[in-house]
């Protein structure tokens, strides 16, 4: 009898849910990108303790290959491209988290705004959002910064323009399936504010897909800043980004080939990281598209 | 299907001019004076007036409203602020180098793009699906620009295979300096589709008629082409629609990166210049441009898809 029971629940234990972390890291894909996240966290903290300041300037040392002293080499000026590296990873993944939250928080007004607003509202924001979808991306990119000049600033706004339609469509849409619902008008009934209603009630409903398609988000903003700083209209020298080095490596493409190296090798770490944590997450998390 | 192309028209008519007013307004909404930002830190007062006079910046702001949109209307965005040159005239000129890389690019996607998708959905959970989902991910990933430099890299630099800068000027030339932007462009282009027509693929195989046609013993292959793809492949048209918007921002630095003519290269020198008249009209004629191809992708479909064309009728 108990070796019966022993058989039975064996199989059972093994189909308890696991914790959401442990879903994610049992798919490679969602292994591997965490590590590389984690490999890009790792070395923005440690940014400080680079050998170098990332803007010594030291003209002897121009194009040096990598050795013990640089470990990347250096660039065009003898900086040394390790810690400009690091320095530039604090950047990468500030716009990109900074602005990507900032983007979905806007989403989520204007959706929630449509969602709940008058007809005539909910109609002029899908055509403002629609207008702003047929802009090419660089294109808008490059007229916002022609007027507000080149800034930090300047690609947290082209993120959030580029990035936010995309959040408040999805949020218009959960808002006009939900605020129907018998639920919800119970909810009403009882007296319930229109805070209380979307704090309580909406916000658990869209939030998960909404952080789902923040973290696929992520790599086309890492994207956008480093290709932006890339055309010099990003963050402005000094500062060391990806893009500013690889912009200094393609000028120089055939002085020394390790600043190229240098700028695009931790653009492609990250943005694999993020997109493959991103497909785990979605796989794991959203039931529709993991059964198919 | 008449209401369906008017709606459809109307809808991308308003969204131009919703671009339109988002673009007056940002000229003259932006924090400093436009016209000195323009004219640069050394302009004298009398070079700012003439200027201000010039653009009719000195008029009432609904009439200034009204002048622009009339203008646009007209097809004239303004003249070049170096070479005085009508601005469409200008951009026109450099268009189809612009078109001839999003072609290539299309090229490249296109067919590598359907054999994954197709080989992915028949041989679904094999080591060849695991590899090309994993793949097509990485590609659409990596950023244009970084795949554009490291081709530069090691085909233009290192092996010699293809020239670094330039279009050429024989057909044969520019040919053979199309292959590397447009690999850099298309690349990405190849997982989107794959995955993209993976999915759709799935989803049409467990239909009825499928089953059906498998039932009556129709060959696999036949299936798979004359039943599945036929269906399966629509909706890659909606995407390659929007994939082109996607293409001419890759274009601008493909075209920056292998020192090639064109819009995006049009418009990037235009910035440093502060030439402001090119810098909207690029972006004007580049959005009506993306909401043409969407609006021709969305109407294609339409006319090709039975099931779509029904619902819109009715």
């Amino acid at each position: 009898m108990s070796s019966a029971v022993e058989t039975t629940s064996r199989p059972s234990r093994r189909k308890q849910p696991r914790s959401a972390l442990a879903r994610l890291v049992s798919d490679p894909m969602g292994a591997f990108g965490l590590a590389l996240i984690v490999f890009t966290v790792v070395a923005a903290l440690l940014a400080d303790l680079a050998p170098f300041a990332p803007a010594k300037i030291n003209p002897v040392d121009r194009f040096s290959v990598p050795s013990a002293l640089h470990w990347l080499g250096t660039d065009n000026l003898g900086r040394d491209l390790f810690s400009r590296v690091l320095h530039g990873a604090r950047i990468a993944l500030a716009i990109s988290i900074g602005a990507t939250l900032l983007s979905l928080v806007v989403g989520l007004l204007l959706g929630v705004v449509a969602g709940f607003g008058p007809r005539w509202l909910d109609s002029l924001l899908l055509l403002v959002m629609d207008a702003m979808k047929s802009v090419p991306t660089v294109m808008l990119a490059l007229l916002l910064i022609t007027y507000t000049g080149p800034s930090l600033w300047a690609v947290v706004l082209v993120v959030v323009l580029v990035n936010g339609p995309g959040y408040a469509r999805i949020t218009r849409t959960q808002v006009l399936a939900l605020r129907n619902a018998e639920f919800i008008e119970a909810e009403r009934a009882l007296g319930a504010r229109f805070f209380r209603i979307v704090a309580f009630h909406i916000m658990p409903n869209i939030l998960g897909p909404l952080l789902i398609m923040a973290a696929m988000d992520i790599p086309v903003v890492v994207g956008i800043e480093a290709g932006l700083s890339f055309l010099g209209m990003g963050v402005r020298p000094p500062t060391p980004s990806w893009g500013t080095i690889l912009f200094d490596g393609f000028s120089y493409i055939r002085d020394s080939i390790w600043m190229v190296v240098a700028g695009g090798l931790p653009i492609v770490i990250t943005a694999l990281g993020f997109t493959f944590l991103g497909e785990a997450l979605r796989d794991t998390f959203d039931p529709k598209l993991a059964q198919r | 299907m008449l209401s369906y192309l008017a709606r459809r028209v109307t809808l991308s008519i308003t969204v131009v001019l919703v671009v339109v007013a988002a673009m007056f307004v940002m000229m003259h909404a932006v924090p400093g004076d436009a016209v000195r930002t323009a004219l640069g830190p050394r302009a004298s007062e009398v070079m700012v007036e003439a200027y201000r006079f010039k653009m009719g910046l000195d008029q009432p702001v609904i009439v200034q409203i009204s002048r622009y949109f009339g203008a646009i209307m007209r097809g004239d965005l303004g003249n070049d602020a170096i070479s005085g040159q009508p601005v469409l005239q200008i951009i026109l000129s450099q268009l189809p180098d612009t078109l001839y890389l999003i072609a290539g690019a299309m090229l490249v996607a296109v067919l590598p793009g359907i054999y994954l998708g197709v080989t992915s959905a028949t041989h679904r959970g094999g080591v060849f699906d695991r590899i090309t989902s994993v793949l097509s991910v990485s590609v659409m990933a990596v950023p244009s620009f970084v795949i554009a430099i490291y081709l530069l890299l090691f085909f233009a630099i290192r092996l010699g295979w293809f020239p670094a800068i330039g279009a050429g000027e024989t057909f044969a030339e520019k040919m053979h300096r199309l292959v590397l932007p447009s690999i850099a462009l298309g690349l990405a282009w190849i997982g989107y589709l794959a995955r993209i027509l993976r999915a759709s693929m799935l989803e049409v195989m467990a239909e009825n008629h499928v089953r059906t046609a498998r039932a009556f013993g129709i060959s696999r292959n036949r299936i798979m082409y004359d039943y599945v793809l036929r269906i399966a492949i629509l909706p890659t048209i909606t995407v390659l629609g929007m994939g082109v918007g996607q293409m001419i921002s890759g274009a601008v630095f493909a075209e920056i990166v292998f020192g090639r003519p064109g819009i995006g290269k049009l418009v990037y020198d235009a910035i440093a210049n502060r030439n402001y008249p090119i810098v909207t009209g690029t972006v004007l004629l580049t959005t009506v441009f993306f909401v043409m191809v969407n609006l021709i992708a969305d109407l294609l479909i339409a006319a090709l898809d039975p099931r779509v064309r029904n619902v819109i009728s009715r």
